[in-house]
């Protein structure tokens, strides 16, 4: 079992429930939608073409396998474990992003749509997106929240010149959440000749599932350069946690290493105050929120509560079923960190290993600092390096006042 | 017998389709819920959809996501949707039924949330985002709360799901006459064929709504169907009528007397 979720990163579909949680939450018309991408999903998987294209586009198009390699002075500095990083900011377009959609872009291709729509929130799911439709030659638009527009303008020009429509959402809080509304909105009434390519392991079966699977890739190879260059298996593996694609993506392959410590770092924001942070699972409750059930920042009916993150890829009050599920059992840890210890990561990282980080990543670097110092010079500790910075340049000068 | 039954039963005795307006609780803010219930009433509403506000409605287009923003922004909660209704139902023959989002059901509890529906004086539920593994114990829940629970069926539904659908369904059927979000078109949609198939899998009441937004759309549907629902466009003349000071339970009444 263990050498085989190693080896393939998937263990089939099931009916989408990971214990209490998953599900299908979603209005009927997206029903048979969500059936039929199952079944293709499944199909392809069993086609060695569908894998030996999807191989090929990830080595050459993508760049993997991503490189593994120690951090000499944040090793030092942290004073603790060995700590390695899985260099996912080298990935085409600069995060781990592009290994769903170029997934996904071909399952779409492969069922004969030819429109794709996604949603984002830093805007790297909607780079991603727009750069696999443009390899692969298909219809782009990207719902973006009208706040996170505003904090991300790079990556909107970014979009728009690999040919995508960027759609500006005025809705609610008028980041991510709304976007994702707006996505299944238009999905609703378009379903039969389009693909929503969802960016997270969020959502309606079969997406929390595909989405982790793609994304699973990291897992494999980290888990793979570990044994080949470190000669163990990390004690430890750190990642952000928004929605959770590139926690779940890296984590998926060990959850059967029972030595390998899990860890996921979210959001602290301002402080633990409802509407300051978007930590939902050190907050949040069970309840349904874009389609799935999960732990959510819901307010005493249910309704979705305000966030608040440095970070517009972790401004998100629902996180993935799977994290859930291995939160109640136990599998995997959480724990968050707030916005002055990431801008704190940011800058550290930045001087000390020479690689801007995106400030969802800061998030991991900073929560992974804290707990590498509990563990023995011995033990190596992974932080999954998730996504490269440069979109966040101007946020941060912003927020640090201009220092 | 439910109030949506005996409707159903009324309107087949006068041969017409029974006229199923919405509105958004708490939008407009004035005049309250409860005023404009009786207004509708009074104008020969069969059945009213009272739609609970959700902070994320995704099967809702922009007019009736906007009247749920607005609502919520003013400190609409489900407690006070449930009072109102409390307090005008026994003033209003009208049936009533909750639509509401599976959040704020199963945040708080299917029992305890159906069981203080019914209490309040609701007749039935719409939940349009249920999965429908969760039916059975909703459907549960309602029969013992003596509501009826009303699923969707679309138009990408293929029989055998739709047979699924029926089998957990009381009161009637909601037929989605169109892909695609709520929200005002300028023709009637076809759905002759539709609901032939769906009475091949059940018995009951079929009623169409998405898109439904004249009284010729509801005579056209009519002919088919057993009723129609009309959301957005009343949603969108309530709001007007306030903008514009207008008597906003009179723009309901006329409304809903246009319809029949």
């Amino acid at each position: 079992m263990s050498n085989e979720r190693a080896a393939t990163g998937r263990s089939g579909l099931g009916d989408g429930r990971f214990g209490r949680f998953g599900g299908r939450y979603v209005p009927e018309t997206l029903i048979t939608a969500l059936d039929e991408l199952a079944a293709s999903y499944l199909e392809a998987r069993g086609d060695s073409g569908f894998e030996q294209e999807l191989d090929e586009l990830l080595r050459d198009f993508v760049g993997r396998p991503t490189p593994l390699h120690l951090a000499p002075r944040l090793t030092e500095l942290a004073g603790g474990a060995r700590i390695l990083l899985k260099r996912e900011d080298l990935a085409h377009t600069g995060a781990h992003k592009i290994n769903n959609t170029i997934g996904q872009a071909l399952l779409a291709r492969r069922m004969g749509k030819k429109r794709i729509i996604a949603e984002t929130g830093a805007g790297q799911h909607g780079v991603a997106t727009a750069t696999a439709c443009a390899r692969l030659g298909l219809d782009c638009e990207i719902y973006m929240g009208a706040e996170d527009i505003r904090r991300q303008r790079l990556n909107v020009f970014r979009m728009e010149l690999m040919g995508a429509t960027v759609h500006a959402v005025d809705s609610g809080s008028r980041t991510l959440k709304d976007a994702t509304n707006e996505a299944m909105r238009d999905w609703m009434g378009s379903v039969g000749e389009t693909h929503y390519i969802l960016g997270s392991v969020v959502g309606p079966h079969p997406f929390p599932t595909i989405v982790r699977d793609f994304q699973s890739v990291m897992g494999r190879e980290c888990r793979r350069q570990c044994l080949e260059s470190f000669g163990d298996l990390p004690g430890m593996v750190v990642a952000c946690v928004g929605g959770g694609s590139n926690a779940a993506g890296i984590f998926h392959p060990f959850i059967d290493d029972r030595n390998v410590r899990l860890h996921g770092i979210e959001a602290g924001g301002r402080g633990g105050q409802a509407g300051d942070h978007a930590a939902p699972l050190e907050h949040g409750e069970p309840g349904v929120l874009h389609g799935s059930m999960s732990y959510v920042l819901q307010d005493r009916w249910g309704q979705t509560m305000p966030v608040h993150s440095c970070s517009a890829g972790l401004d998100y009050p629902g996180v993935g079923p799977e994290h859930a599920a291995w939160k109640d059992s136990g599998r995997v840890e959480y724990s968050s960190v707030d916005d002055v210890e990431a801008l704190e990561a940011f800058k550290l990282f930045s001087r000390t290993e020479g690689i801007i980080p995106a400030l969802e990543t800061a998030h991991a670097i900073a929560g992974a600092v804290k707990l590498a110092k509990d563990m023995a010079p011995a033990d190596l500790l992974v932080i999954n390096v998730s996504g490269r910075g440069d979109k966040d340049v101007d946020e941060v000068v912003r927020l640090l006042g201009g220092d | 017998m439910n109030r949506v039954d005996q409707a159903f039963s009324r309107c087949r005795d006068d041969g017409r389709p029974a006229i199923m307006p919405y509105l958004t609780a708490g939008d407009p803010p004035e005049p309250v819920l409860g005023d404009l219930l009786v207004a509708m009433d009074a104008a020969g509403a069969d059945i009213i959809e009272v739609g609970i506000p959700f902070s994320d409605p995704i099967a809702d287009g922009p007019v009736i996501a906007s009247a749920m923003h607005r609502a919520l922004s003013r400190g609409i909660t489900p407690e006070r949707v449930l009072e109102e209704v409390r307090r005008v139902r026994g003033s209003i023959e009208s049936a009533l039924v909750a639509m509401v989002s599976t959040s704020i059901v199963v945040h708080v509890g299917v029992d305890a949330f159906v069981t203080s529906c019914g209490d309040a004086g609701f007749d039935g539920l719409i939940v349009p985002d249920a999965d429908l593994d969760d039916f059975d114990r909703l459907g549960t829940a309602c029969r013992r709360a003596g509501l009826t629970l009303s699923p969707l069926v679309a138009p990408t539904t293929g029989l055998e799901r739709q047979r699924a659908i029926a089998d957990r369904a009381s009161g009637f059927v909601y037929l989605l006459a169109r892909a695609g979000v709520t929200g005002e078109r300028s023709s009637a949609p076809d759905i002759e064929g539709r609901v032939e198939a769906l009475r091949t899998v059940t018995d009951l009441p079929v009623c169409v709504g998405f898109g439904i937004s004249t009284a010729e759309h509801v005579r056209a549907v009519g002919r088919h169907a057993d009723g129609a629902v009309v959301g957005s466009a009343l949603v969108r003349v309530l709001d007007q009528a306030h903008h514009q000071g207008a008597d906003v339970c009179a723009a309901a009444h006329a409304f809903v007397t246009d319809l029949r």
